[in-house]
């Protein structure tokens, strides 16, 4: 082999660089933070699956078809009425923003921007 | 034709997670045996590629020279174009590496009347440099999947990625300018006759491969939502060699966005992209031009068995002298000393 140095040295940079995921995570595994589900309530106002999957979409038609078009209730599958409220609708059952809302989104690296207007239920308490 | 055998490999590799997920229910195959056998290959055939190159020898110094070679003390001599010393190649290397130097004095050859001319054409360039990078931005976001406490860089990353808050989840710039770079890299090679001419089926498919990825990436994140939770308890898993199937229904565009990654990295190190460590190795790029301060030796070249004349006339001196071919004494007494 020529140029063994530096090619030894070019293939650790390439290992550690690719193996980043394995690397960054040693020394300090754990199980994933799992969000709080609400103990009294079971089902959501949609099919869980479905909230899991697109509750950001959900949220953000709730927010077109309220704040633009102004209407106030929302009628899930079940024809079921609700309030298209993001802290008197959600935030009544799943009443806690950071074991629920933030632990996957921290997780994630999602970074919602709903908490620059909207009140978390735990800010609300201090004001009360 | 090329682009038509690559879109039918293409579409085979999509529809085998399809069948096998889908039809046949090998979940656990597709999400974790396939992934870590396309990655142990992705490493151990890079690595092989590496010490392969690394063994064959360089015989001549072929270094690409653009500009004024380094001479007497007077004379400027150009330090990217025509590298005296390794720290000067270290630096053109960087730049070749990470931006694309060589791309970047692309010329284009065309008829002006009856006039050939060579013009600049940064398009090419432009196309790379769009679809690398935003691939790297690509590839470093995509540790949110793999680490549990993740580093501030990412999220910065991410932050920046997401600036203009278009749509929810908002949109990656980075996915559209792959996308962008990608179409370009794609289109060059169907619009542009010459191209067209030289593109082989092992440049489409790579090409059309990573469009297809980024496609199922981009359908995830805007569209087709996956369970996001389920998904990085099964990447996570994966990072930290515990792997389980989560709970959670992992969609069925997570697992062809998961095949074809796989097929990408089983891919690379025997296709064109193994460039990525091909580059490095470069006798044009990474070899510097001091042929005049120092020599370079040939690492073909081994001892050559020979005999000088001294030893041949010595050896042969008997009939020579029968012959009355003269000795030459000169010679005579080198060979007896």
């Amino acid at each position: 082999m020529y140029n063994t140095n530096k090619v030894i040295i070019g293939i650790i940079v390439f290992i550690i660089f690719f193996a980043m995921p394995f690397w960054l995570n040693f020394g300090k595994v754990e199980a994933l933070p799992k969000p709080e589900l609400p103990k009294e309530e079971k089902k959501c106002i949609e099919d869980t699956d479905y909230m899991k999957a697109y509750h950001m979409k959900f949220l953000d038609e709730w927010r077109k078809t309220k704040v633009r078009e102004g209407k106030v209730n929302y009628i899930n599958n079940e024809g079921k009425i609700y309030k298209m409220s993001l802290q008197r609708t959600c935030m009544k059952c799943h009443d806690n923003k950071e074991k629920f809302c933030d632990r996957c989104h921290k997780n994630l690296v999602v970074q919602p921007d709903c908490w620059k207007c909207h009140l978390a239920p735990e800010e609300v308490k201090k004001w009360q | 034709m090329n682009l038509i055998f690559s879109l039918i490999v293409l579409a085979i590799l999509i529809l085998i997670p399809l069948m096998g997920v889908g039809v046949l229910g090998l979940n656990s195959l597709f999400a974790i045996f396939i992934p870590y056998l396309a990655f142990a290959i992705f490493f151990f055939g890079l690595i092989y590629r590496i010490i392969g190159w690394a063994r064959s020898p360089q015989p001549y110094k072929i270094t690409t020279t653009c500009g004024q070679q380094k001479s007497l003390s007077w004379i400027k001599h150009s330090r990217l174009e025509s590298p005296a010393s390794s720290w000067e190649v270290y630096l053109r290397m960087f730049f070749e590496v990470f931006l694309f130097r060589s791309l970047f004095r692309n010329l284009r050859a065309d008829f002006d009347g009856k006039r050939l001319i060579y013009g600049s054409a940064k398009w090419l360039w432009l196309g790379a440099i769009l679809f690398h990078l935003s691939f790297l931005v690509i590839m470093i976001r995509h540790l949110r999947f793999f680490v549990n406490d993740i580093p501030s860089i990412v999220q910065k990353i991410s932050a920046v990625d997401s600036f203009f808050q278009l749509g929810l989840p908002p949109i990656y710039i980075t996915n559209l300018l792959i996308l962008a770079g990608l179409g370009f890299l794609l289109l060059r090679r169907l619009v542009d006759a010459k191209v067209n001419y030289l593109s082989y089926a092992s440049d489409y498919f790579p090409l059309l491969l990573i469009i297809s990825i980024a496609l199922t990436g981009i359908l995830m994140r805007l569209y087709v939502k996956p369970d996001l939770y389920a998904i990085k308890q099964l990447t996570y898993g994966l990072a930290t060699f515990n792997p389980a199937l989560p709970k959670g229904n992992l969609s069925m565009l997570f697992y062809i966005h998961l095949f074809l990654v796989s097929s990408l990295a089983a891919y690379f190190p025997f296709s064109k992209l193994v460039h990525m460590v091909g580059v490095f190795f470069s006798p044009t790029r990474n070899m510097p031009n001091d042929n005049r301060m120092s020599r370079h030796i040939n690492p073909w070249e081994y001892p050559v068995k020979y005999v000088t004349y001294a030893e041949w006339q010595e050896k042969f001196r008997d009939v020579m002298e029968e012959a009355g071919i003269p000795i030459d004494e000169e010679w005579a007494n080198v060979a007896q000393k």
